[in-house]
């Protein structure tokens, strides 16, 4: 079994990573029990109160991390937006690496008319600027949730399906491939016993490295205003929010990005890891 | 060369027909493309309304829809912007050299940067520069940009008053957008000129080179560098696209006055034709770096122009 394989690495994880991402997970999907107030509706009386443990903490109820302009709870939004994050990255994180592998697979394994069309819509979406798309797309459709993760669709499956080609392209060429041929294994039963075992090392890799991105993209998107629309907290927009409070409310804009931060981090740091163990081989990506 | 040149134009071709035929088809994925380019305060008569439609070809076929379209677009016409009542490619033309400065300045202070700083974390492997140099990159890798520009106007600005806040002027503007324009580019350029000067580092040219008695300094900076930096130039491509989305960021927070900042008000005007011009200059900017890029790389690795 391949599972085992990763069985092996438990002994020497990253501990302070894998704690964050694990402790950030948790909160997101038992937000209801962690947020101490309605992450949607605020005190209008306690507009802007200072967190509770600095000097200037004045509201009529304590606050951990303060409340933002129209007096929502800002640990409340933090909590709730983690879902927000980490939905979209798993979604997109799912549907981008499946398509791409699946695409990539049949690319290079193929070759011929189908991979020259496959990879020169790679080249053409790795060619397209992102940013431009996403500002393009949310005139046309207007921000959502579904376009944000529609969008992140379109633009990760190619990375996953260039490199999944290019490694089945040499798993192809696999005296145990050519000996499956011979005694008559189906094309189907090839590309899923002996090829697919062969890339999911990179999927795996390619996939820890692309979270951080992710989330980065997603709190760009809705800090600029077309990513997820409010009310519903993102971390993206609750910075964007404390955007004109800096020299009053500090706090609106800061929590959320040190969160951004600190599971961008520690994904990333994860993903390093993880390639320096699965794969050396792809050090450049 | 010439044939490297020949393909690659041939792509850039390729790629822009595409790009106009996704921008067309958008206009179009929401039913009739005369309701982008009107705002909810536009007002018209049902002759108006036709008119438009006569001008824009509805009535003909979808070809030569987009060939009317591609041929106005061609022409840097992409009709007025709906929000401004203004041409769109003046405005984009009037904006752009603020964003050109800006991201020109980033991208010099990042290879400045990044090269040298990947060169001595290679060389001084696992010194205190090394990890302080790979702290750097991860760091600059995942911070968000926009929190890292309002922690700096937080910290510079607002606290300590040294630099201005936003907007274009003298040097000390640039300080704050520069930096957080260049942190994610110089973060990469660290990383990867850092492991492909490990690779290059255990060549075998590398030790006959030192067999020779070639001194150390020249080995690193001659000898290495030159062939270390094939891989950071084909990411050349993937920090031209960060610059992409960073300008868009960057000038947002700081109202620097260039294409990105009116990229983003155009997108929350809804402003169609404005953002859509926007996207075929960005597209062009994008393919022409690209393109230079590719250039530079077959000029250094002659492996890559035979290919």
């Amino acid at each position: 079994m391949w599972m085992m394989r990763y069985l092996r690495y438990i002994k020497e994880l990253p501990i302070l990573p894998i704690f964050v991402a694990t402790f950030i997970l948790i909160v997101a999907i038992f937000a209801p029990i962690f947020a101490p107030f309605d992450p949607i509706q605020g005190e209008l009386d306690d507009r802007n109160v200072a967190p509770m443990w600095t000097d200037e903490a004045d509201g009529t109820q304590d606050y951990l991390m303060g409340t933002d302009h129209i007096g929502r709870d800002v640990l409340s939004r933090l909590i709730y937006g983690a879902r927000i994050s980490l939905l979209v990255a798993g979604v997109v994180l799912v549907a981008g690496a499946g398509i791409g592998t699946i695409l990539g697979v049949i690319s290079g394994y193929f070759g011929g008319v189908v991979d020259e069309f496959i990879m020169r819509v790679v080249d053409f979406v790795i060619a397209l600027p992102f940013i431009v798309v996403a500002l393009v797309a949310s005139v046309v459709w207007g921000p959502s949730l579904e376009l944000v993760i529609i969008l992140l669709v379109l633009f990760t499956w190619a990375g996953f399906a260039r490199q999944v080609r290019a490694e089945t392209l040499q798993l192809k060429t696999t005296d145990y491939v050519a000996l499956a041929k011979i005694s008559g294994a189906s094309t189907t039963r090839i590309i899923i016993k002996h090829i697919f075992p062969g890339v999911i090392n990179t999927v795996m890799v390619l996939s820890s490295l692309q979270v951080g991105n992710l989330v980065l993209a997603e709190s760009v998107l809705s800090f600029l205003g077309v990513g997820i629309p409010p009310p519903t907290p993102s971390w993206g927009s609750m910075v964007a929010d404390g955007r004109n409070y800096l020299s009053t409310a500090w706090w609106i804009s800061f929590f959320p990005g040190m969160a951004i931060l600190l599971i961008v981090f520690s994904m990333n740091f994860f993903g390093d890891w993880l390639r320096d163990k699965l794969d050396p081989r792809l050090r450049q990506l | 060369m010439r044939s490297l040149i020949l393909r690659k134009l041939i792509a850039i071709v390729l790629v822009m027909f595409a790009l106009t035929l996704l921008v067309f088809a958008l206009s179009h994925a929401t039913g009739d493309p005369r309701y982008l380019y009107m705002t909810p305060y536009t007002r018209m008569t049902s002759e108006e309304w036709d008119a438009q439609g006569k001008e824009m070809g509805l009535d003909k076929p979808f070809v030569i829809q987009y060939v009317l379209w591609v041929k106005n677009a061609a022409k840097g016409d992409f009709g007025n912007s709906v929000h401004y009542q203004r041409n769109s490619l003046t405005m984009i033309l009037e904006n752009l050299p603020a964003t050109l400065q800006l991201s020109g300045v980033s991208f010099l202070v990042s290879i400045l940067l990044g090269i040298p700083i990947g060169v001595i974390s290679a060389v001084k492997r696992t010194s205190i520069i090394d990890y302080l140099a790979r702290g750097f990159a991860l760091l600059g890798q995942s911070v968000p940009p926009f929190w890292v520009a309002l922690v700096l106007i937080m910290v510079f600005s607002v606290y300590l008053g040294w630099l201005p806040t936003s907007r274009r002027g003298d040097w000390t503007h640039y300080v704050l957008p520069v930096i957080t324009l260049g942190w994610l580019p110089t973060a990469g350029l660290v990383r990867l000129t850092r492991s492909s000067m490990l690779e290059v580092l255990d060549s075998e040219f590398v030790k006959l080179a030192r067999a020779k008695g070639v001194g150390h300094v020249s080995i690193i900076w001659k000898h290495a560098l030159r062939n270390a930096l094939i891989a950071p130039l084909t990411y050349a491509m993937i920090l031209l696209a960060g610059f992409m989305t960073g300008t868009v960021v960057v000038e947002t927070v700081f109202a620097w006055p260039g294409i990105g900042r009116l990229a983003v008000s155009a997108a929350l005007n809804t402003d169609f034709p404005l953002v859509t011009g926007l996207a075929l200059v960005f597209g062009v900017m994008f393919l022409i770096a690209s393109f230079i890029a590719d250039l530079l790389y077959g000029l250094l690795d002659p492996r890559i122009r035979y290919e």
